[in-house]
């Protein structure tokens, strides 16, 4: 560091954050596109059957995998609505 | 069989088809018959950084269509006996690009070429995804600035997914880190993303390191690879790139700061 610089103040040293925000993000979007491909759809059909029974909106579940060195967790988080809303309404006769 | 390198980045303006054109010149120089395709359909600029604008008469597109052949539209570079161009179509139809003309073209200029560059254009697009589809190496350039680097690791991504060796199942593409547009200096007072930086982030096998040379806008003004501007240090540093890649060990250069005085070190630090 300059002279100058040392008056000028302190530096910032902007490519360490640069360098964290980028590992944070390639980890992140290598997760997203290492998933398996049927993903997407494995989720879509589920919540057909869910939506049989239950009445949830389009975005109730989220199915996620996680890999670790040893095993593949799949995991399946479906939100239920309050209960009076659950059943699908029936017509009266 | 030619073997084909692909030029990527994903980000545009990071320097491809300035690497593709000294690359391609310096495999020719090692006396290998080499060939640079353009795939920027609509945007042609190889032919500009090459110097043969003038004397294009035929693109890829008419060799696919077969309105062409190879030799009409295959370009013999003047200063080297070894390099041809065949330039991209200015045509706005981006269609006219399909995977079996291209595989038809590759494979033709596979009989006699030992090397084919191809030169992607910027983007996820048909032309940068053909570009890179036959593939045996990838070149990906990427500039230490985080855009860059975050989509360099996307195209890592469609490499590894989207190519014939991918969908074979065999040897995977081998790919190769070129950083470009490299300030050592800059790096070194923490303003600038270091080699070692986008290298961990990346890991990949790095190729070489471009300075940031006068020398770069020097060469494309002249129509004239910067690769042939030997007394440069972007000159010398791709013909580093060229010998490393061709399994030379060749040592790093332009990756620390050069030593200042103490006057100007005094006043820029």
């Amino acid at each position: 560091m300059g002279l100058l610089d040392y008056f000028r103040g302190s530096r910032t040293d902007s490519a360490a954050v640069a360098k964290e925000r980028l590992q944070i993000l390639v980890a992140h979007e290598r997760a997203e596109r290492n998933k398996p491909d049927y993903l997407p759809l494995l989720q879509k059909e589920l919540l057909e059957v869910i939506r049989k029974y239950v009445n949830v909106g389009q975005d109730a579940i989220t199915v996620t995998m996680e890999k670790d060195d040893n095993r593949e967790v799949l995991e399946l988080n479906v939100v239920l609505p309050d209960a009076i809303e659950s059943r699908p309404k029936r017509k009266r006769g | 069989m030619a073997r084909i390198i692909v030029v990527t980045s994903g980000k545009g303006g990071v320097g491809k088809t300035t690497t593709s054109a000294a690359f391609a010149t310096g495999l020719a120089l090692k006396g290998f018959r080499t060939a640079v395709i353009d795939f920027d359909v609509g945007l042609r600029n190889l032919d500009l950084i090459m110097g043969c604008e003038r004397r294009v008469v035929y693109d890829f597109v008419n060799v696919i269509n077969q309105e062409a052949t190879l030799n009409q539209a295959l370009i013999r570079d003047k200063r080297c006996d070894n390099l041809f161009i065949l330039p991209a179509s200015q045509t706005r139809d981006k269609e006219s690009l399909t995977k079996e003309g291209v595989e038809r073209v590759l494979g033709e200029l596979g009989e006699t070429f030992d090397y084919i560059v191809c030169d992607s254009p910027a983007g996820i697009e048909r032309g940068a995804t053909l570009a890179m589809y036959f593939a045996d190496d990838a070149i990906v350039v990427t500039n230490p600035e985080v855009s860059s680097v975050r989509d360099s690791d996307r195209m890592l991504g469609i490499l590894a997914s989207k190519s014939r060796r991918a969908e074979a199942g065999g040897e995977p593409i081998k790919e190769y880190l070129l950083l470009t547009r490299y300030s050592p200096q800059r790096a070194k007072i923490g303003e600038m993303l270091s080699v070692d930086d986008v290298q961990e982030i990346l890991s990949l096998h790095l190729l070489g390191v471009i300075p940031d040379s006068r020398a770069v806008l020097n060469a494309s003004n002249a129509g004239s690879p910067v690769i042939l501007d030997e007394k440069s240090d972007a000159g010398r540093a791709y013909d580093d790139a060229v010998r490393r890649y061709l399994g030379e060990d060749v040592p790093h250069r332009f990756i620390a700061a050069e030593k200042k005085s103490f006057i100007s070190r005094l006043f820029r630090g």
